[in-house]
Formats: structure tokens, C-alpha cells, sequence
């Protein structure tokens, strides 16, 4: 069965986005385990951080006058169709070891796939997108894998 | 919290402890600062509910994802760590609903000393919003 995607849309495989390196400090982590209701102590005091704070670390900082009007970040790494856009779907992660204060990490994103599923109300499309985060001595500290889907 | 002892005391089947959230707009506003997500559904009432068309404040879908990993964590209570966390997004809920986080242990593998959980966020309706599941990895004692 042929694909009915889009080249153009597939063309955007492999794109990777210039890497982003990042200082963990302890405040930013108490502020997240706050923010998220963490009870576990060495997350609140900031001695680690909790498993998803990388969320926070490489959320992408845009100027105001680049924001949509829904407050969204404009995605550089997929450009979404005119009239589509990126729901979050699933997400996995693999830890390699924990982020601590004082570390300096950074994510390099990879568009890895675009592939379509046949859903309920037809032909649904997914966007796969890989995010590596090493330390400063380059050891692989976490691959976080998110899915989503274009509507 | 009851936090489990040690591997040799985890069956497949036992239930963790899980959690109830009744996440408010302090905690999105909180939540959406840390990360610096300016997205209006989770904190300005008349765009979510009157442009959008939600019910109210949206709860934005990592958190949900992180609640779960917390529902691991402290059964754990630092006696190992997490090797691996997958979620997804299924139904959307609102500030101001109770949503509670559960936890079931799938497969033990004490050679390993692994463990997988099956995780879920859960709303008032009993429905899972947000299905994931975590492999878990015991300190050797």
C-alpha cells in the first residue's frame, strides 16, 4: 500500500535542531518539584532532579512577538501543514543516570519519522521526535522519544 | 506513603499506593512558569473556555506524565531508581477535578532485580486518561 503522505512532509525526516546546552541549578529544580507536587525530599531540596524536569530545562525561550496567539512556540524542527497541528501523543523515556545541580546538559533533537496509522476516522498521522541529552563529558544522560499526531 | 522493602517482597499484581491530585490554577500557573510554557488553555480562563471551546483550564499532559512517574518513585522510596517511563495523552482533564495516580506491578524480574509497573492517571469518572507503564530497578541489597 502506497503512502498518501506528502514528500514534502517526509522530506523533513532527519532534520535535527541545533543543539541547546543548559545549566541545572538547584532553584529551578525545587521550583519544578514544587510545581509538580513532588514529595520525595532530595527533589525538593534540589539535591536531583525529578525524571521528567528536562521538560522544563530545554522548553524553548522565544521572544514575545514569535509566540502564536494561542501562546505556542512556532516548532522550527516541524514546521506543521497550513491548517494541521502537533497534538501530544505518547511520550517514553530512558534514564541513563541522574541530573543533579550544577550540571550542564545538552539536547539535540532529531525529527526520526513520520509514518501514518489508520485511526477511527481514517488515516491519522504520527511525528516522531528523538531528544538526546548528554553531559558536558558527552555520557548519554537521558533519550526521551515523543509521539505526535497531526490533526 | 507505604513504600515497598525490597524486591524479594514484590509480586506481580501488587498495587502501589498511588495518589490523588485536585490540580488548581496556582498549580498550572506554577507548573506553566516553571517550564515557561506560554500556552493559553492552561491558564487564561476566557481563551480556554471561550476560543477553544474546553471546560475550563486545560492540565497540561507532562504533568499528568510526571505524576506517574512520582506514583513509582515513591513506592520505591528511594531503594532504586527508574530505568525507563512511557505515557500517553488519551483525555484531557480540567483544573479542579480529582484525578488520582495508580499503580500495579506487571512482571518481577528478581534476577535482574527489575520490576515493571503499570501506571495510570485516573479521573473522577473512572476513566484512565493518561495509561503508562515503568521498569524499575531495585538496589542490590
Amino acid at each position: 500500500m502506497g503512502s498518501t503522505l506528502d514528500p514534502g512532509l517526509l522530506a523533513h525526516i532527519g532534520r535535527t535542531s541545533p543543539p541547546q546546552t543548559e545549566v541545572v541549578t538547584r532553584r529551578d529544580i525545587r521550583k519544578y518539584a514544587v510545581a509538580t507536587g513532588q514529595r520525595l525530599k532530595k527533589f525538593l531540596d534540589g539535591d536531583e532532579a525529578p525524571p521528567t524536569y528536562h521538560v522544563a530545562l530545554f522548553w524553548p525561550v522565544v521572544p514575545l512577538g514569535e509566540l502564536l496567539p494561542d501562546g505556542v512556540a512556532r516548532d522550527d524542527l516541524f514546521p506543521a501543514p497550513p491548517g494541521k497541528r502537533p497534538l501530544a501523543g505518547g511520550l517514553k523515556l530512558e534514564f541513563h543516570r541522574p541530573i543533579r545541580p550544577g550540571d550542564v546538559l545538552t539536547c539535540t533533537r532529531t525529527l526520526s519519522d513520520i509514518y501514518e496509522k489508520n485511526g477511527s476516522s481514517g488515516p491519522l498521522v504520527f511525528i516522531e521526535v528523538v531528544m538526546r541529552v548528554t553531559d558536558a563529558r558527552r555520557e548519554p544522560v537521558l533519550t526521551e522519544t515523543t509521539t505526535r499526531i497531526l490533526v | 506513603m507505604n513504600a515497598v522493602q525490597h524486591i524479594d517482597s514484590v509480586r506481580a499484581g501488587d498495587r502501589l499506593p498511588g495518589r490523588e491530585f485536585r490540580p488548581d490554577a496556582v498549580q498550572l500557573f506554577l507548573y506553566n512558569a516553571a517550564l515557561w510554557n506560554a500556552h493559553r488553555i492552561h491558564f487564561d480562563h476566557p481563551y480556554a473556555t471561550e476560543v477553544e471551546g474546553h471546560a475550563g483550564l486545560v492540565v497540561p499532559g507532562p504533568l499528568l506524565g510526571d505524576w506517574l512517574t512520582q506514583c513509582a518513585l515513591e513506592w520505591l522510596d528511594d531503594r532504586g531508581r527508574l530505568l525507563s517511563f512511557e505515557y500517553s495523552n488519551r483525555r484531557l482533564s480540567h483544573a479542579g477535578e480529582a484525578l488520582r495516580t495508580e499503580g500495579t506491578v506487571a512482571s518481577v524480574d528478581r534476577g535482574r532485580s527489575e520490576a515493571v509497573i503499570s501506571l495510570a492517571v485516573v479521573n473522577g469518572d473512572g476513566e484512565v486518561i493518561a495509561p503508562g507503564s515503568a521498569t524499575v530497578r531495585f538496589d542490590r541489597a
